[in-house]
């Protein structure tokens, strides 16, 4: 991982061209330019300073957050790069904050790879950058380090980011999907679907009148408070790709339990509803960039819908099954109709059905 | 969400469960089996199970779920001549998007499209006809499939092409016809079926004249019905009622969506553009006479099959599958030899197991919970 080159005392690079050119890889001054211009000056913070091929982070300040690290990564492609809602940027800082928070940590430092298609516009580049610059800034967390590579046209689209990141996880926190156990609650912290319906309603293939945004948001601050109220909380996970229905198969089968979900609880935006309902998609499939599936006690499911309900992007959370000690690894949901149905794992993605 | 909400009522489904249940006792069942009553059409096998639904009924009702899966019955012949088509260099091939994960005798349309070929989802034909518009120098195909439902918006993206001169735009039309294949069923004679929910959108179009030798010659109940669960409790009531009384007629249960007569304008736009096959091949079902259609001479120019060779190879179902016997209700598709082990929908094998809507995918998928745990 090379280092962002950021002297102190030195003037940020600057591109004076509009479009990104395999010279803005080779690793000369062009690159240099590339890598001042967009990233460091935007990410600009005191522990990305120094000259070295890494970042170096004191022990004893990491160890005032907890007693274990937390290491995540994770790559974002998303088209189109911007959306209502959000953009690939925002959306990179914020998926690998989630996964560390969802781990009981303090989110702490980030990394940013950038894969750049020749021939994209620097400003386009500058706007992603921006963008998460202020979601780290939102999310109290720092970019510290990172990498940048130009690709021949083709070879990739547009840009393509990697978030590498690093946070301390509180002493006394053990969350894992092997842990739920029958009586527990299930919670969500609001509206589900709405970045997958965003994602394809802005692809621009349905003409939306109104378009969905992206629920994408960094969540450490509401887990905070969720662990703070609910302290015995089993499980923690972010329903991204797959959705909610994913997640708790994946919880129901490590922790050998069953899952019962209320059909009639589940909270959905009138759009996404309908959205869903046109394409014959199931919303529990389509992905969240700010919704976490939370497996809780049940006495202190209350506490814990209470302190989630309280925060600002926890308004519609609410308790949408329980944990039962039935057949280990099915999740069933009790429909709105009355009947019952298996919420099975996916093999691919969702198709849109023809009639 | 208005109009949609009304027909999942939970405390009207009660109360129709509960004439339902009165209806059942005062009916003599068949001889070593319950009543069996096949829904044709894919969507309601996806609402059924949507709802669960089979889990309500009593267990004297045996829910069969048809051969209305248009992306299901596709022969992998056919698969295989899109696939052709789709890898040609100079063309855009369209499709809807359940139709991609179709398998042929090589590949599916997904994966013709991970090896180079520029195939693009649509969600209406009309798009394909916007995206020939925009790109003249390709060839934009559309390949189309479905039964009635579909058929009109398909002749009428051609009625316009040709109004246009879009001269780069082609249909490779797979669209197939209900009744005939409904006739096919009706006719075997291992056949356990008392009684059918007729297709409702497919009936929009052509209306429920066409059902009438369902009941006059075959003497089964034939109940058109909507999609929203209260409708097919509704439906299935209504069957179950004829069979009380000892009717069989062809009843209109989506009146608000299906006029008796059909949709004259789709109808006759349909039979501008195309004409019956002498017949058309059906994964899980075999060859069936007049259950096909074809564009006809004077829109040639617009037929895929005229103007791209393909190998058109007739490729038989896999000798282990059981699709045929499914259909016909003669066994459960968790009875079948190879469900959920060779045949899974990561890697099916027949026709059932390929879409959301086939009645096997649909049990490995959503499980109607009682019946698995009758086989586990």
């Amino acid at each position: 991982m090379n280092v962002m080159p950021m002297p102190r005392r030195r003037a940020f690079g600057h591109i004076s061209v509009p479009k990104v050119t395999l010279a803005h890889g080779g690793g000369g001054k062009a690159m240099k330019d590339l890598i001042d211009d967009v990233f460091v000056s935007a990410f600009d913070n005191a522990a990305l300073a120094p000259l070295e091929d890494q970042a170096r982070f004191d022990l004893s300040d990491l160890a005032r957050y907890g007693d274990r690290l937390a290491f995540t990564t994770d790559s974002f492609v998303v088209h189109p790069l911007f959306f209502p809602g959000g953009d690939i940027g925002k959306l990179a800082v914020c998926g690998t904050v989630n996964d560390l928070a969802v781990g009981g940590a303090q989110p702490l430092y980030l990394s940013c790879a950038a894969i750049v298609e020749e021939g994209v516009e620097v400003d386009l580049l500058r706007r992603v950058a921006a963008s998460m610059a202020e979601a780290a800034r939102v999310a109290g967390v720092q970019i510290v380090t990172g990498d940048t590579k130009v690709v021949q046209k083709g070879a990739c689209d547009k840009i393509f980011l990697t978030t590498t990141g690093i946070g301390v996880i509180r002493a006394n926190v053990t969350l894992g999907a092997d842990r739920a156990r029958a009586g527990d609650i299930v919670i969500v912290n609001g509206v589900l679907g709405d970045h997958g319906a965003a994602i394809l309603g802005a692809r621009g293939d349905m003409a939306l009148d109104s378009p969905i945004e992206s629920d994408c948001a960094a969540l450490n601050g509401l887990i905070d408070a969720l662990l703070g109220a609910a302290p015995g909380t089993r499980a923690l996970r972010d329903a991204t790709r797959g959705g909610v229905a994913t997640v708790l198969n994946e919880i129901a089968q490590a922790s050998g339990v069953a899952i019962e979900l209320d059909e009639r609880v589940m909270p959905l935006r009138a759009e996404v509803r309908a959205f869903c309902e046109i394409l014959g998609l199931d919303p529990l499939y389509l992905a969240n960039e700010g919704k976490i599936v939370a497996i809780v006690p049940a006495d202190e499911a209350d506490a814990a819908l209470a302190a989630v309900g309280a925060h600002p992007f926890g308004r519609d959370a609410v308790a949408i099954g329980e944990v039962k000690g039935g057949e280990a690894g099915r999740v069933t949901m009790r429909t709105v109709f009355g009947g019952n149905r298996i919420v099975d794992m996916l093999v691919g993605d969702q198709l849109p059905r023809i009639c | 969400m208005k109009y949609v909400e009304e027909f999942r009522d939970a405390e009207k489904a009660k109360v129709l469960l509960h004439e339902i249940d009165r209806l059942v006792a005062d009916i003599d069942p068949p001889k070593d089996r319950p009543i069996a009553i096949m829904e044709v059409c894919g969507g309601h096998t996806h609402s059924i199970f949507r709802y669960g639904l089979e889990g309500m009924l009593p267990k004297e009702i045996e829910l069969v779920h048809g051969p209305g899966c248009p992306v299901c019955v596709l022969p992998m012949g056919r698969v295989d001549d899109c696939v052709a088509i789709a890898e040609r260099p100079e063309v855009i091939l369209t499709t809807f998007g359940d139709a991609m994960r179709v398998p042929g005798s090589k590949k599916s349309l997904m994966q013709a499209k991970a090896d180079g070929a520029d195939v693009r989802m649509v969600y209406s034909p009309m798009d394909a006809l916007a995206l020939a518009r925009k790109n003249p120098d390709r060839e934009v195909v559309f390949f189309a499939i479905g039964f009635e439902t579909t058929i009109p918006s398909t002749a009428l993206t051609i009625l316009q092409a040709k109004a246009e001169g879009v001269e780069n735009f082609s249909v490779f039309c797979n669209h197939i016809t209900i009744v005939p294949t409904i006739k096919a069923i009706l006719d075997s004679p291992d056949l356990q079926i008392d009684g059918f929910l007729g297709p409702g959108h497919v009936s929009m179009v052509i209306g429920t004249g066409p059902y009438e030798f369902i009941s006059r010659h075959y003497k089964r109940p034939m109940v058109v019905a909507g999609f929203e669960p209260l409708d097919i409790l509704q439906s299935l009531w209504m069957v179950l009622k004829q069979i009380q009384e000892g009717r069989s007629e062809v009843e209109n249960q989506y009146a608000r969506i299906v006029p008796d007569a059909g949709n004259s304008a789709a109808l006759a736009a349909l039979s501008e553009v195309y004409e019956l096959r002498e017949f058309f091949e059906w994964r899980g079902l075999g060859s069936i006479d007049h259950s096909g259609v074809r564009i006809r001479a004077a829109y040639h120019a617009f037929d895929a099959e005229a103007r791209f060779a393909t190998p058109n190879v007739k490729i038989a179902d896999p000798k282990s599958c059981q699709c045929g016997e499914v259909l016909k209700g003669v066994i459960k598709p968790w009875q079948c030899k190879v469900f959920g082990t060779a045949c899974n929908p990561e890697t099916p094998l027949g026709a059932l197991m390929v879409s959301s809507e086939g009645a096997c995918a649909a049990y490995y998928q959503y499980g109607g919970v009682r019946k698995r745990e009758a086989v586990s």
